[in-house]
């Protein structure tokens, strides 16, 4: 599975409104539609090190790095080379 | 991790702790309203308020299962000395060691573990309680300072901190910031007259254009909310779990006493079938509560991705039971239960508390349900 696939499925699997009222692209913010809640937060910053065995610096601890899927891969493409 | 016999040797000390210096005192404590400053001292000095904390910062190192049964123990002599480790350790401590820059924490951890500096949360305000996104208090930068303005009310050990964790709002954004209590105008005020928690220094904390530096910023500029605050709560709520079992499980054994002491109509009132009832429920509830918090703590151990899930669902059911099985206390206990010369009377006012703070009750069924909806959905 690519790392976009991973990515989508674990924001799938998190979601705080059923799947068949959430669709959404991968340039999409899934915090400001409302689609995962805040505590979504910290999971997708424990996901991220976890599923990629990367350490994410402090200073990109922002919401903004984990606000969609585009932008989780940037971030973690800073990290380590990834097959998208 | 602490190792297996060390652990052991360690909850044997805790216990005979408890139950010399604490639980016979527990309603003393919240007659005088303060658990007293050598109690305090004395954990520190024992450890107990770096419990997870790492070695080489003073800590004991107890994994999480292990600061859990610690934190059961305590709970189970005096809920407003466990509160201590509940802000201190875990929702001040633990947050920094997770979230905390490096110079931070080599700043403050170490006079956390040594009970140097006592540590408050300052989340929840006058007008501002479950909605904690929306806190008003505000902040500024002015030069290389930021300008904090606001009030925090119910801050649990916030008449005796030496520095708070602040979280301020500046338009959108919401940050965390440590503010020492000798920063100039800021002041504290107890608040009286409480249901319960009375021995917990809880007060109000008025912050009238207190200035911090910029290294005071926990985390990132305007991420206080999304990193700081979910953190601090999740182990609240893990602190709070286990409180809730600690507090039944007291009740339950001040149920069995007295049912084992007490006569009516010419027998103890063990013999009665109603009385197995209640004490078979309170038995049942303990245990599963228990389990809960068990697994939470294996799961937080692992990392496991279910653990804030399972942490949420801890808390839910420990501090409904508590509530439950407190109430139950006081109905075997009948007259003699809305006194305070026995014990449940203050078990069962401090139980409620635990569906109020770290998330009500109804927040807790929102996030769980939601779950639920989703595991459960059978296609």
């Amino acid at each position: 599975m690519s790392a976009r696939q991973k990515i989508r499925e674990y924001i799938n699997s998190n979601l705080v409104v059923l799947d068949d009222e959430a669709e959404f692209e991968d340039a999409d913010n899934i915090f400001q539609k409302g689609y995962v809640n805040s505590l979504f937060a910290m999971k997708l910053l424990n996901f991220v090190e976890s599923e990629f065995q990367c350490k994410v610096d402090d200073s990109d601890i922002v919401i903004s790095n984990f606000s969609s899927v585009d932008n989780i891969i940037n971030l973690v493409k800073k990290k380590k080379d990834i097959e998208e | 991790m602490m190792d297996r016999d060390n652990f052991e040797k360690l909850m044997t000390e805790v216990k005979d702790f408890v139950n010399n210096k604490v639980r016979p005192f527990a309603g003393k404590f919240e007659e005088e309203e303060a658990v007293p400053l050598s109690l305090i001292k004395e954990m520190a000095e024992r450890k107990y308020l770096a419990a997870p904390f790492p070695a080489e910062i003073g800590g004991l190192e107890l994994d999480q299962v292990q600061y859990g049964l610690l934190t059961h123990e305590i709970g189970k002599g005096c809920p407003s000395v466990r509160a201590l480790l509940t802000v201190h350790t875990s929702l001040v401590g633990q947050t920094l060691l997770r979230m905390a820059n490096q110079e931070q924490k080599d700043k403050w951890l170490p006079l956390l573990a040594k009970g140097e500096k006592i540590a408050a949360f300052g989340l929840t305000e006058p007008d501002v309680g479950t909605d904690a996104k929306s806190v008003q208090t505000r902040y500024e930068k002015q030069g290389d300072h930021f300008v904090i303005t606001g009030r925090k009310k119910w801050i649990t050990y916030g008449h005796l901190a030496d520095v708070f964790v602040i979280i301020a709002r500046n338009e959108e954004n919401v940050s965390a910031f440590l503010v020492e209590r000798d920063r100039e105008n800021l002041r504290t005020t107890p608040i009286k007259g409480l249901l319960a928690s009375r021995a917990a220094y809880i007060a109000e904390i008025e912050l009238n254009a207190v200035r911090v530096p910029e290294e005071n910023v926990i985390g990132n500029l305007g991420q206080g909310f999304s990193y700081i605050v979910n953190t601090a709560l999740d182990y609240g709520r893990y602190s709070i779990a286990w409180a809730g079992v600690s507090l039944a499980e007291a009740a339950l054994e001040e149920m069995v006493k007295y049912a084992r002491n007490r006569s009516q109509f010419g027998q103890k009132l063990y013999k009665f079938q109603l009385i197995h009832e209640m004490i078979a429920n309170a038995v049942t509830k303990v245990q599963t509560a228990k389990s809960i918090c068990l697994q939470a703590g294996e799961q937080r151990n692992n990392n496991a991705d279910e653990a804030i899930m399972t942490t949420t669902i801890a808390k839910y059911y420990s501090s409904k039971i508590a509530m439950e099985v407190a109430t139950d206390a006081v109905q075997l206990h009948g007259g003699n239960g809305c006194c305070n010369q026995y014990p449940v009377e203050r078990l069962f006012r401090e139980a409620k508390i635990f569906e109020i703070i770290e998330g009500t009750s109804q927040i807790q069924q929102e996030i769980i349900s939601m779950y639920g909806l989703k595991k459960y959905n059978r296609k």
